[in-house]
């Protein structure tokens, strides 16, 4: 019975939040995750931070990744964060950013709870291997 | 099978199975997920769940890519959610046979319910093999429904058999069709035709709208007349003794000969034709209606409990066979992996139908002992 083969996969939300229209790395990105093999739910353009919440609490997701250009990282991070605790999801999600965030936005958003900020140029691979080797552990 | 009797659940479990009874979003996501993987105890909690199942309309919406299917569920989980009812929605999306990875798209469409968290969204997609995924669908459903959603709908591209059989866990079955080719009604009579008990013609404002509603029209009604004398007709005339028995497609043909004794007046349902513009909500009230109306035919007639029964079937079916293809795999590992059996047998030192019944034969001496 026991012998049933698990089969896990790695759940990633690719979100967009906020005002910011630019999506090319954010399916760039889509598409390198699932030829590493992940499942990648798109949010699509334009979410509110409640959307994100909402998709990632539902979607049950191991990865949150952050794409933001407009620069308002420093607002709609934190409210995705405290949205997360809310569902009691905070814990064992992984949540990355990507974009254009200044060092010192960085280090607060890492003190939030963001795990990586990944900026313009970052290879694929490595953002890969940063989630592989960084997944939440998980019942 | 297994030596034990029902599943076990572990405390964590049995936590888990209560917070998702409280209400619990995260609960009922997690326990997806320990659908999804399989992972260790999943049965437990599903067994545990299924006494709470039963509440839920669940509506099965299928059609080729870019048929608006994703559109068309955003717009009917609004319209539920209007008249009071809660969703839940399993959205099945294809992975790569290569990879298993997958992007899932359909959540881009779930404009209209920002926010509602009564409106429970879940992608999924194939993984592993053999009736793996519409088992997972199932299981995923009766999640959904035992948290109390008043309607499930599982939305999946109707591209093959495996979907087939996913949206054939739904009690009603949409097939969306896209006006403008002949081209898309051709692939409906492979085999897609059978399962909608509602075809719905989005895009309806397209050019060639109107020529894809009369073909369905009659395609409908075409294929009404020859299954007519072959079992679920119960149209008009009595159908005393099936003269050719063999039939056990149609949903209604079970429930015929049990209701022997009844009169005859349970009417078929012929599926019905709607149009729809899921942009911009025309026609999804119209919709409703119709799934509404095939509910209470399904319950009026009695063919609920036939469909049902033929679901759990098929359900126990698919279990029991993926178990009994577990031992024999572990069997096939004791005996050195798949490979070296093929190389043996690449050698000429014997073949498959000898090493397959080498392989079974000790487990058929167990059931033949009827030993557990």
């Amino acid at each position: 019975m026991s012998a049933e083969q698990e089969t896990r996969a790695v759940r990633c939300l690719v979100a967009k939040v906020g005002l910011d229209g630019h999506d090319r790395g954010a399916h760039v990105i889509a598409r390198a995750f699932r030829d590493a093999g992940f499942e990648v739910v798109y949010s699509g353009l334009h979410r509110a931070p409640e959307e994100i919440v909402q998709a990632a609490v539902q979607e049950d997701v191991d990865v949150l990744g952050i794409s933001i250009l407009s620069g308002a990282h420093n607002t709609l991070v934190p409210k995705v964060i405290e949205g997360l605790k809310e569902y009691d999801a905070f814990e064992d999600t992984l949540i990355l950013v990507g974009g254009i965030i200044p060092d010192d936005d960085e280090t607060k958003l890492k003190e939030l709870g963001v795990a990586e900020v990944f900026g313009p140029g970052t290879p694929m691979e490595e953002t890969i291997e940063f989630i592989r080797n960084n997944l939440p552990e998980r019942a | 099978m297994g030596g034990t009797d029902a599943p076990a659940l572990g405390d964590g479990d049995a936590a888990l199975v209560e917070d998702l009874l409280d209400g619990s979003h995260r609960a009922l996501a997690r326990v997806i997920t320990r659908i999804e993987n399989r992972a260790a105890g999943y049965r437990g909690i599903v067994a545990a769940l299924h006494e709470h199942t039963g509440g839920a309309d669940v509506i099965g919406i299928t059609g080729a890519p870019g048929a608006g299917k994703s559109t068309l569920v955003d717009k009917l989980a609004a319209a539920y959610r209007d008249r009071g009812d809660t969703v839940g929605v399993v959205a099945v999306d294809p992975s790569s046979p290569y990879t298993g990875g997958a992007v899932l798209g359909d959540r881009i469409r779930m404009a209209s319910n920002v926010g509602d968290m009564d409106v429970f969204f879940r992608s999924m997609s194939a993984r592993g093999q053999l009736g793996g995924l519409s088992m997972a669908t199932a299981d995923a459903v009766k999640a959904l429904d035992a948290f109390g959603k008043d309607v499930v709908i599982i939305e999946t591209v109707g591209a093959g058999q495996n979907e087939v059989d996913v949206v054939r866990t739904a009690d009603t079955v949409a097939v969306l069709v896209q006006p403008g080719s002949g081209d898309d009604v051709q692939t409906l009579k492979a085999g897609i035709l059978e399962i909608g008990d509602v075809f719905v013609v989005n895009k309806a404002d397209m050019d060639g709208a109107e020529r894809t509603l009369a073909e369905l029209e009659e395609m409908v009604h075409r294929r009404e007349s020859p299954t007519k004398g072959l079992g679920g007709g119960h149209h008009g005339f009595e159908v005393p003794d099936h003269p050719d028995g063999g039939n056990d497609e149609t949903a209604g043909d079970a429930e015929g000969d049990d209701g022997d004794g009844d009169d005859e007046g349970e009417p078929e349902w012929i599926p019905e034709v709607v149009r729809t513009v899921a942009n911009t909500g025309e026609g999804v009230a119209e919709l409703i209606e119709t799934f509404d109306a095939h509910a209470t035919h399904l319950r009026e007639s009695g063919a609920i409990e036939a469909t049902k029964r033929r679901r759990y079937a098929e359900e126990i079916r698919t279990l029991v066979r993926s178990d009994v293809g577990a031992l024999a795999t572990a069997e096939i590992e004791r005996r050195g992996g798949i490979d070296a059996l093929a190389d043996s047998v690449r050698r000429r030192e014997t073949d498959p139908y000898s090493l397959a019944a080498e392989i079974v034969d000790p487990i058929a001496e167990c059931v033949d002992d009827g030993e557990p």
